[in-house]
């Protein structure tokens, strides 16, 4: 097959790391400029969104240009690379990356208008978009250009690398902007996904060593390989492999590649992490670490586990689902004793996430589209619901959920979007979250019955935690304390509104997103589905 | 009967309107207000409704014009497909949904028309409206949906609404902690509605079996294609029962969320929290009979099931006693009205769940109409009385408040059962149809027996309310200013203006009327005309067994008939003797007689304190030690990793400057001792050097030449 | 009388070069030892002349024998300025007293 091999992919990618490259030289400029610091940050400030923005109209092109209905690897960019190792620089998008790359460019886009001190108090300058801010922005694109690469690669070497790229990053990002325990939350980060990614590396080079000769993309003969579509064309051979210390090739590869992922989605018992990195991360990182960090795991798990291991996955099947629904239950329970309202909206999105192991589990085509959804929607709505988080906090300089009440006498705003937010969270159908939610419930119900009900239970304590820190929060008598406090400014609802607009327009008409990924995603889950008995629809 | 559908493109603007009117009042609401005044505000969240009410006119009309059996349909566009799962946005117009369309429709207008009077002074008149318009959009497409997952857009819709009115004075953290507890006691029956959704969507569609799951062909949510399906998946289980069974259950578990049935009524009498209007028309006439309508809708499949049709029909009576019995105790006037209102919602259920499915559906609609008169009356009352609704505190408004007064007596007439108004002929249809089956699994007089027994202690407590609240002597108003800010001067009760009377007379009269689609057979030789009009959609019920045919069955039904207004008119009396002056003393006396009794019931059984110990405490509690847990095993554990890891570095620190460190520093130690020697021989002496250098090369010498010898 | 032959440049050379070696490792005096080493010097270089006149490349050996004189007298140049250099320092041309390379 000739690929058509297009740039764009590319160009999106690396657009972010110009900016980078930019504020380099804004910084060794400065002194023969003799530019004052504030000039210099807000260069910096500027640069960052002259390079976000690119991408996400890059990222605009590619949905439009993106046939959902044809399936398959869009949008190419395939050359070798390192031909010692049979390495390529391959790039492109299929359904189930497709939306993540928007996510990433919406969200990436969110989070540098997040970044930007309007509307932050003068007087405020330990405020964190105060602080080094040239270092601050060249880490976030730097992050950027990480977060599209994971999504955007196929050759797992690419892969890989990129997946590391991303962890630098966030490390400083944490370490130095972040909230008074920021060393240990980034350390715990930083240490715990590293050890996940050590297991990644272990199975990707068995995988390597695995794979049987095959040629690079400009006809170069090679005797292993890295690209990941190849590997996924050989997944009966690894079936063969010989066991690795007395116990099956490929189960201990899944299992190793499927502890890397679960660290990152993330799945208890592996969530601890979460919470501190969450509170102490300051709030634009808060929102790219909910809103795109954490769907790297799953869509590790739908890029290497499932194709490349299947017989492992359809083994761990109702592993997968179990834990889904531990996670869904279990920490919906924790979200209820949360006393910071930032860890509450952490423990929820570990919650959340327990949606997606169990569609994902459930090789139907509802719960399979239903889980990536719920990937996308809590992409959309976690986010949001930081920035919320943020908004108090940069006013209140605390998050305590007993420290307010009867907030919404004077910030009717801000509680509406709240409201909103919250509403979407706990599945209010007409909301987006409520989609993907019962397509995960309503695909795995057929296979797992009273796991999904044990899942569906959720719903309610979900209900509860968010009605009594509403309650706490914004309703009752005004806690004359925060009397002064003011509503939303432009900063804020330039970052709320689209993500609150998305969360309406996509719960009554999903089915721009859902077309995208749906033909993808069934091919992928179909062989599954057909061993296990279950072929539903077309 | 042949069902036959018929495209159409005018229902989805039914639901529409009301939605524009919310986004308006609530996007623009606080700058119109400020611009134009309450007027305007109050101009957008009347009409909207109103046109609503015009377009669902328009399209009964349309309906009316076609033969039985047509099912009007309206496609609005794909909302979610994958795989089998195919739901579309699409609004679908039979004649059970004709029914409530046009309830929902001319009460909720009446209502939002009630409420420009009795908000006229709340400054977020805009929010009110917009919430009440977003109501109204939410139970239009629970009644109109076409599918089941939309009608649960609806059904969550209603509730949120529910939510956000009750809590409307969110000031007052009581009324915010009423909504939260509405909104999760609802959610624990809409999670019942998921699962049993999940079980009627896979079964219905394919099978399960032993062994897993069978795919099979048809999968549909949309109601009109259901009947069929059920028809054909005559013996399919799950779990030891039959797959009607548990969907008719599980939805019932929702229907007892939404409606406020045993065991998940708590939550409606708190939720008379909200303003009065809001009781009226969520918490009585509409939202809460969700749950009748969703049983009814779903009759074909109850019909197949005994076993859920019982559960059905004996909570319904279980809980239209109850509640009644709770009803008695209470002062407030609108937790008179609550109690009330679960225990008619008791009733509609024991209506649909003895398969008289069109009983029901007229019990609702009568409901509707004498439950909001009621809640409106009082809302009067309470305007009246400077926002009090203690009972005790009230009386002899009856000659201030001659409108007030008036339709609330042709209301309380309808509720308890006289057969000059609407609520004897739904009521004693339902009595009369528990009385008769024979499709349960317990004998019809059980059900009846509960109802009949409510039935005298709801016209005790109903009359009882109104004695106490219009008869005796005038009530003075004590404690005014309290309350929301209403500036009148006076202090004495009068009558309210227009706006509010005049929505009383239409619903009572409107309670009056409605009769007339009821009339029995006996009295008129024929079916009533509403059984008629609802059979197309209620054909599944016409199989069911009855105990009693022909003749006998007529002479019982007069029986019974009678004995109703009997016992009707035994609660009227009791409530008379009690309750007509301030001083009798034997209410009191009676309490006296019977602490134990009294204090419970008074106390409403301490179901909430139960709850409260039981299903919250345990619930907090496994909160907090689920908490606890990540907190102190699971994040404890990681950081002990942490800490072992510190461990070993320090140990692995100590080999290395001890053992690895050591060994490097031994070969230079050995070095440098090495060289201090050797230095020795450097002397300095350039002579001596030079000794050396003439040895060497004669050594050098010596050595070739021997070297030579050798290999030579 | 016999014909000069090799032998006879060899034995001269060698007998020079023994002197040298003598002068060499005796005397204290700098000066002197720097006089042997040209005495070394030479003898090399008419042992060189002579091997290249006797059956070898004659232009190769007066090229090298023209190297050792420059050489030479580039050493006794250097060696003069470094006797001088200490004597400065030192005030001695004596070997025996110049013990500063002692390690």
């Amino acid at each position: 097959m000739i690929e058509t091999q297009t740039t764009l992919l590319t160009w999106m990618t690396f657009t972010p790391l110009i900016g980078v490259a930019a504020i380099g030289l804004l910084l060794m400029a400065r002194p023969l400029l003799g530019l004052s610091q504030r000039a210099v940050d807000h260069g910096a400030r500027l640069l960052a969104l002259l390079t976000t923005l690119p991408s996400l109209a890059l990222s605009y092109v590619m949905w439009r240009d993106f046939d959902g209905a044809a399936g398959g690897v869009q949008f190419v960019h395939h050359t070798p690379w390192i031909r010692a190792f049979n390495i390529e620089y391959f790039m492109g998008v299929d359904g189930l990356s497709v939306t993540m790359v928007m996510l990433t460019a919406l969200i990436s886009s969110v989070a540098v208008i997040a970044s930007m001190p309007w509307g932050i108090a003068r007087d405020d300058s330990h405020h964190f978009s105060r602080r080094q801010v040239p270092g601050y922005m060249a880490l976030l694109l730097l992050l950027e250009t990480g977060m599209f690469g994971v999504f955007c690669a196929l050759d797992f070497f690419l892969f890989y690398v990129l997946w590391e790229l991303v962890l630098l990053p966030m490390y400083f990002l944490i370490g130095i902007w972040g909230g008074p325990r920021r060393e240990y939350a980034a350390i715990k980060f930083f240490l715990y996904t590293l050890a996940g990614s050590v297991l990644m590396l272990l199975g990707m080079i068995a995988l390597y060593y695995a794979s049987e000769p095959t040629t690079l993309v400009d006809g170069t003969a090679a005797a292993h390989t890295f690209n990941m579509l190849k590997l996924a064309e050989q997944a009966n051979r690894f079936e063969l492999m010989a066991p690795i210390l007395g116990l099956p090739f490929t189960k201990v590869v899944w299992v190793g590649m499927f502890i890397a992922f679960a660290i990152k989605v993330p799945m208890f018992p592996f969530h601890t992490w979460l919470p501190d990195a969450h509170v102490e991360a300051p709030t634009p990182i808060s929102v790219l670490l909910a809103g795109v960090l954490l769907k790297m795991g799953p869509y590790g798990m739908l890029r290497v586990n499932y194709p490349i291991l299947p017989e492992a996955t359809l083994w761990a099947q109702w592993g997968v689902a179990i834990f889904g629904a531990i996670n869904i239950v279990y920490a919906a329970f924790v979200c209820m004793a949360q006393k910071d309202l930032k860890k509450l909206i952490a423990y929820s999105s570990v919650s959340h996430m327990g949606f997606v192991l169990l569609g994902m589990a459930a090789f139907t085509p509802q719960g399979i589209s239903g889980a990536v959804y719920q990937m996308w929607n809590h992409g959309i709505i976690s986010p949001a619901l930081f920035l919320i988080a943020g908004v108090i906090y940069d006013r209140a300089h605390h998050r305590e959920i007993e420290g307010f009440g009867g907030l919404s006498k004077n910030l009717p705003e801000y509680t509406a979007i709240t409201g909103l937010a919250f509403m979407a969270s706990l599945g209010l159908p007409g909301l987006n979250g409520f989609i993907s939610e019962a397509l995960v419930l309503v695909g795995a119900f057929p296979v797992f019955k009273v796991i999904t009900i044990v899942s569906a239970s959720g719903v309610i304590i979900t209900a509860a935690y968010y009605l009594l820190t509403m309650q706490r929060v914004f309703l009752g008598k005004l806690n004359e304390k925060y009397a002064a406090l003011r509503d939303l400014n432009w900063r804020e609802r330039l970052t709320l509104y689209p993500l609150v607009a998305l969360m309406v327009v996509l719960g009554f008409y999903p089915m721009p997103i859902l077309d995208l990924m749906n033909p993808t995603l069934h091919s992928l889950v179909l062989p599954f589905a057909q061993r296990t008995g279950l072929v539903t629809g077309p | 009967m042949e069902s036959r559908v018929l495209p159409t493109n005018l229902l989805a603007f039914i639901p529409l309107f009301p939605l524009v009117g919310a986004a308006i009042n609530g996007l623009f609401g606080a700058h119109l207000q400020r611009a134009f005044g309450k007027k305007a505000i109050g101009l957008v969240g009347v009409a909207l409704p109103w046109a609503a009410f015009v377009f669902a006119v328009l399209a009964v009309a349309q309906l009316w014009r076609e033969p039985e059996g047509t099912t009007l349909v309206h496609r609005v566009y794909g909302w979610i497909g994958v795989g089998f799962l195919s739901v579309e946005v699409a609004f679908a117009l039979d004649r059970l949904s004709a029914m409530m369309v046009l309830v929902v429709t001319f009460v909720g207008s009446l209502i939002h028309v009630y409420s420009l009077g009795y908000m006229a002074e709340d400054k977020a008149f805009w929010r009110f409206f917009s919430y009440l318009n977003l109501f109204l959009f939410a139970m239009l497409v629970l009644v109109l949906a076409d599918n089941v997952l939309l009608m649960f857009v609806g059904w969550e819709g209603v509730g949120l609404c529910s939510y956000l009115l009750i809590g409307f004075w969110y000031e007052d953290l009581a009324n915010a902690r009423a909504g939260a507890k509405a909104f999760v006691v609802n959610r624990i029956g809409d999670f019942g509605f998921l699962v049993g959704f999940f079980i009627l969507f896979w079964g219905l569609g394919g099978a399960f079996t032993e062994t897993g799951y069978h795919i099979g062909s048809g999968y549909s949510l949309a109601f009109r294609d259901l009947p069929a399906l059920v028809a054909t998946a005559g013996d399919k289980t799950l779990w030891g029962l039959d797959l009607f069974t548990w969907v008719g259950i599980l939805f019932f578990v929702g229907a007892t969320g939404k409606s406020a049935q045993i065991p998940l009524y708590v939550w409606l009498p708190d939720a008379m929290a909200g303003p009065t209007p809001v009781s009226a028309l969520i918490h009585a006439a509409t939202m809460v009979t969700a749950g009748v309508f969703l049983v009814a809708r779903m009759n074909f499949l109850y019909a197949h099931s005994p076993l859920a049709m019982t559960i059905v029909a004996m909570v319904g009576a279980a809980t239209a006693l109850f509640a009644a019995t709770i009803g008695v105790f209470q002062y407030d006037i609108k937790k008179v009205l609550a109690y009330s209102t679960v225990s008619q919602l008791g009733y509609m259920f024991v209506g649909v769940g003895v398969g008289a499915f069109w009983a029901g559906a007229y019990h609702l609609l009568t409901h509707a109409f004498f439950k909001a008169a009621l809640f409106l009356g009082a809302g009067s009352v309470i305007l009246a009385m400077h926002h009090e609704q203690d009972m005790r505190k009230m009386g002899g408004l009856g000659k201030v408040m001659p409108v007030t007064r008036w339709t609330y007596w042709l209301a309380c007439v309808a509720i308890s059962g006289f057969p000059i108004a609407s609520g004897f002929f739904s009521k004693d249809e339902i009595l009369w149809q528990a009385f008769n089956t024979n499709a349960l699994l317990v004998p019809g007089w059980l059900p009846w027996l509960l109802g009949f027994a409510a039935a005298g202690l709801t016209s005790f407590y109903m009359w009882r309310s109104y004695f106490m609240t219009f008869t005796g002597p005038l009530a003075k108003i004590e404690g005014h200013g309290h309350g929301r800010g209403h500036g009148h001067q006076d202090a004495a009760p009068r009558e309210q203006p227009a706006v509010i009377t005049g929505v009383l007379v239409v619903l009572a009269a409107g309670a009056v009327l409605a009769s007339l689609i009821g009339l029995p057979m006996l009295w008129t030789g024929h079916a009533p005309w509403l059984e008629h009009f609802l059979a197309p959609t209620f054909a599944a019920a016409e199989g069911l067994p009855k105990t009693f045919t022909g003749h006998e069955a007529h002479r019982l039904e007069w029986l019974l008939m009678l004995a109703s207004t009997a016992v009707a008119t035994i609660g009227l009396g009791l409530a008379w003797w009690l309750y007509r002056g301030r001083d009798n003393p034997v209410p009191a006396q009676l309490a006296a007689r019977f602490p134990g009794t009294h204090r419970v019931v008074f106390n409403k059984y301490f179901v909430d304190e139960a709850y409260q110990r039981s299903f919250v405490w345990g619930f907090m509690s496994t909160s907090r030690l689920s908490a606890w847990f990540d907190q102190h095993i699971l994040d404890a554990l990681v950081n002990l990793v942490a800490a072992l890891t510190r461990l070993f570095a320090a140990l692995d620190g100590l080999i290395d400057a001890y053992v690895v460190d050591g060994m490097v520093n031994t070969v230079g130690n050995g070095v440098r001792a090495s060289g201090r020697g050797l230095r020795q021989l450097q002397t300095g002496r350039i002579p001596q050097y030079l000794a050396v250098v003439v040895a060497g090369a004669v050594m050098l010498v010596v050595l070739a030449r021997f070297i030579v010898d050798v290999y030579t | 009388m016999a014909q000069v032959g090799l032998q006879h440049f060899l034995v001269v050379a060698a007998l020079l070069f023994a002197l040298g070696i003598v002068c060499v490792v005796t005397r204290r005096n700098a000066v002197a030892v720097l006089i042997g080493i040209e005495l070394l010097l030479n003898a090399a270089g008419i042992n060189v002349v002579a091997f290249a006149r006797y059956g070898g490349n004659l232009l190769a050996g007066s090229a090298f024998a023209l190297f050792i004189i420059a050489l030479a007298a580039a050493e006794a140049v250097v060696g003069l300025a470094l006797i001088f250099a200490i004597h400065r320092r030192l005030r001695s041309v004596d070997l025996e007293q110049t013990e500063t390379l002692k390690g």
